[in-house]
């Protein structure tokens, strides 16, 4: 039952901020929420998946694939996550757009960094100048997940080496008398049980990651702290709902927000161990 | 007869490529936090004098204009880069800003900044403690006077500081601190005289569009000779608000 909000200056009270919390800017709020727990949803497949490859590759029997596990993993986690968020983007954009523009145009011969500038053909640039606003948005959004992914998957690489190590030998010696090949070994008797041990460390990944996602702004995404900080700032007569400085109120919001998404996680994860350890000696 | 139907043939045909021409999109950058002259409004668009400017002059142009928000820290080199192809986000036209990028004649006259504090205060604007917005000319300023600076990030934020005492005293565009200092009522007054600061507002280009930068620039000269951008100036700010 939403009123008439064509004129909020005759607005009072509660119909007033009836109107307020329903104007389109603060749609563009809530929706920010959604932007932030896809992005959680997004990145957390890619960021096992970079996890494992890089405990599998500081483990591997090939000494140049362990290098360059033990230079991903030392590289990232000793560099701070902000540089990498700024540099990987950036770098990322950079050169989709140089390879796009050494395809594209051809015929273009002129060096693509004039100056401070850089300058690719229009037909080059991703997304296209002329591609919609949500194209734009998408495209932000796949860098962030990709920045997000080689930041965290370090972070998760480290864990997982950790806990393919807490593996009890006994396990891998047995199933090497039965005869099992090294990948059914892998599948069967380490992978499965590794999880118990990472667990605790992926959660604690877990919550960091949960609280990094303000840092989607620093790339161009409006995410829930943006729009909390744009919506909140005191407003003059230049809007239709004026009003004084409010951020301790939509910051008040965020941290509940925050805690109930970790006190959920906190649940899903005791859930996950509890079931990891199903028929395990020793695990609770 | 037949010279009219040709000279009509011949209007049309350009009338037709002009069209096409105009398909080119320009993305306009901006940052959507500094009211009047940009804001996100009640419908999350961005709104201000200079998102009615921008709109008028790519019209004129026959620009198809885009466009996007951005925050002010990130401004100059997401355009470099190649993000957006113009800044129109009040930004006012400096040497040392025209070092990295190019700027249009100025759409905004050269324009007092002035300080802003809380009423019935005695504040020491040579030795106090300033807020200005990062990277602004203002900021710029306050490091030459002595003052201590405090930076942030949005304008808003400055406000703030001198509301809850982090700051005794603010520094940005006149235009912008007026409707803020008439509607606190009496909280907010100005202290000290203007200051003149900058050289005019102006868009923001790369070095490397001279093309673009020359269709802005003959529009905006075409706004100025026919009084549009007065006009504009009028509607969006004071009656102090210097003029063409």
């Amino acid at each position: 039952m939403i009123g008439d909000c064509s004129d909020p200056a005759a607005l009072e009270g509660a119909a007033w901020m009836l109107c307020y919390l329903t104007t389109p800017k603060h749609m563009n709020f809530y929706w920010s929420f959604l932007t932030v727990l896809g992005l959680l949803a997004v990145t957390v497949p890619f960021i096992m998946a970079f996890g494992l490859a890089g405990a599998f590759a500081k483990r591997a029997r090939l000494a140049p694939v362990r290098w360059l596990g033990a230079l991903y993993t030392t590289m990232v986690r000793g560099v701070p996550d902000i540089v990498f968020f700024l540099f990987v983007p950036i770098a990322l954009d950079q050169g989709i757009e140089y390879l796009r523009h050494r395809v594209l145009c051809p015929d273009m011969v002129g060096p693509v960094w004039v100056g401070n500038d850089f300058v690719v053909c229009p037909a080059a640039k991703a997304p296209l100048s002329t591609a919609s606003a949500f194209v734009h948005d998408l495209y932000g959004f796949a860098l962030a997940v990709v920045a997000y992914a080689i930041v965290f998957g370090a972070f998760a690489a480290n864990v997982i080496d950790g806990a393919l190590r807490a593996v009890p030998k006994g396990q891998v010696e047995a199933a090497e008398a039965v005869g099992m090949s090294p990948g059914q070994i892998r599948r069967r008797i380490v992978l499965p049980q590794m999880w118990v041990y990472a667990l605790p460390g992926l959660s604690n990944l877990w919550m960091i990651l949960v609280k990094a996602t303000p840092l989607l702004f620093l790339l161009g995404i409006e995410d829930i702290v943006y729009w909390a900080r744009e919506l909140g700032g005191m407003k003059t007569q230049a809007f239709d709902y004026p009003h004084p400085d409010w951020r301790l109120w939509y910051f008040g919001a965020l941290m509940i927000f925050y805690l109930l998404l970790t006190w959920v996680s906190q649940i899903g994860f005791e859930r996950l161990t509890a079931r990891a350890s199903r028929g395990m000696a020793g695990a609770r | 007869m037949w010279k009219t139907i040709e000279a009509a043939g011949i209007a049309a045909i350009l009338a037709a490529t002009a069209g096409a021409a105009a398909a080119q999109t320009v993305r306009m950058g901006t940052e959507g936090a500094y009211p009047p002259y940009n804001f996100i409004n009640d419908k999350g668009e961005i709104d201000g004098f200079e998102r009615e400017m921008g709109d008028e002059a790519c019209k004129r142009a026959g620009l198809d204009c885009v466009w996007v928000k951005n925050d002010w820290d990130s401004i100059i080199p997401n355009l470099v880069s190649g993000n957006y192809d113009t800044i129109i986000a009040g930004m006012s036209i400096t040497d040392e800003r025209d070092e990295v990028i190019d700027f249009t004649d100025p759409y905004i006259p050269p324009s007092p900044s002035a300080y802003v504090a809380l009423a019935g205060q005695d504040v020491d604007l040579s030795g106090g403690v300033i807020a200005a917005q990062t990277s602004t000319i203002q900021a710029g300023h306050i490091a030459e006077t002595g003052a201590t600076l405090v930076e942030f990030a949005t304008p808003d934020e400055t406000i703030a500081a001198v509301r809850n005492g982090e700051a005794d005293a603010v520094l940005a565009d006149k235009d912008y601190l007026e409707p803020i200092v008439n509607e606190s009522g009496g909280e907010l007054v100005f202290v000290g005289g203007d200051v003149p600061l900058g050289g005019g507002i102006g868009m923001g280009l790369r070095e490397s569009d001279g093309e673009l930068r020359a269709k802005f620039n003959a529009v905006i000269a075409e706004m100025k000779a026919d009084g549009t951008l007065n006009a504009m100036l009028a509607k969006w700010f004071t009656e102090n608000t210097p003029k063409w």
